[in-house]
């Protein structure tokens, strides 16, 4: 992946996929590290799939549905010298609060890190895709934040789709107003 | 600022369109959106494609999707055109410049653009 964005598009495409009513993105960043945490509160995994997410190819395959996602972003987060965690909890091993947590830790002034590119970008794809679930966002930098939450845009809106067009267009203007006025260097 | 106030007003202008919306869509139009997809460079297309269908004043009759892995990984990114009575149409290696090429021509134009499709003797 070219950009971290792609690569939390991708994760986050397996929270909806696991059926998440609410899926967390939260970017920490200093000067030297970032942060990247991306929480649901879907299906979950059992242990052995978790295993199997990170590490494909070592899998019998009987669990499938596994693919590159996971062990991309670890790759991305490790060659900088970073850290990769992924934890989960199934519904079935607790029906009353499950979800799975991915986090990944960066070193930034490595010659490997890969630039977090056009996270707006994904975020407005992720909300034109899945309308209908909800996404939070927040991204921390030297105390300045930047933040979207769909279920206050939700309620604003009444009943009218968030993927309309000038919705999502909203969603994106809002977001990079957000950036240029709090992290006016970047 | 882009204020709730403003979002507010999109709500208000929306509202009535959005009765109007359900139950159209004569044509669908969906990206592969899994790991393959996105690292193909899937979400600039997908952007170009809900940019380009509603300048091009589209919305009501095109919905613009996103779906998992086609299976043809190599040829990502790919988007597929289904429409009522007709047989679908896979574009392969896309880009948003053919995208936007694809609304003009294709979804509004209603011609295929043969060149960007995926040929039988590719598979």
């Amino acid at each position: 992946m070219k950009e971290l964005s792609l690569n939390i598009l991708d994760i986050t495409e397996n929270s909806v996929k696991a059926g998440a009513g609410l899926t967390e993105i939260i970017l920490e960043e200093t000067d030297d590290n970032l942060k990247i945490t991306i929480r649901d509160d879907g299906c979950g995994m059992d242990p052995e799939t978790v295993k199997a997410v990170t590490d494909p190819f070592y899998t019998t395959r009987t669990t499938r549905k596994v693919g590159m996602g996971v062990p991309l972003l670890k790759l991305a987060a490790e060659q900088t010298g970073g850290s990769f965690k992924i934890s989960s909890v199934s519904e079935k091993d607790s029906p009353a609060d499950h979800g799975t947590e991915v986090t990944a830790q960066f070193n930034k002034n490595h010659l490997d890190f890969t630039p977090l590119g056009d996270i707006v970008s994904t975020i407005t794809t992720l909300i034109q895709g899945h309308p209908d679930t909800d996404f939070l966002y927040s991204h921390t930098y030297a105390g300045a934040c930047v933040s979207l939450d769909t279920r206050e845009i939700r309620e604003v809106l009444e009943g009218v789709p968030l993927d309309t067009y000038e919705v999502i267009k909203w969603i994106g203007e809002n977001l990079n107003e957000q950036y240029s006025e709090n992290f006016p260097d970047q | 600022m882009k204020s709730l106030a403003e979002l507010q007003a999109i709500k208000d202008r929306m509202k009535d369109k959005v009765v109007l919306r359900e139950g159209t869509g004569d044509m669908r139009v969906v990206v592969g959106m899994a790991t393959c997809g996105i690292a193909a460079g899937a979400r600039p297309v997908l952007n170009a494609l809900v940019e380009e269908v509603n300048k091009a004043g589209l919305s009501e009759k095109v919905t613009v999707s996103q779906t998992g892995c086609i299976g043809i990984c190599q040829f990502e990114p790919v988007v597929e055109v289904f429409e009522a009575g007709k047989e679908k149409v896979t574009y392969v290696k896309m880009t948003a410049e053919k995208a936007k090429e694809v609304v003009e021509k294709h979804l509004k134009g209603g011609r295929v653009i043969a060149e960007y499709t995926l040929k039988d003797e590719n598979l």
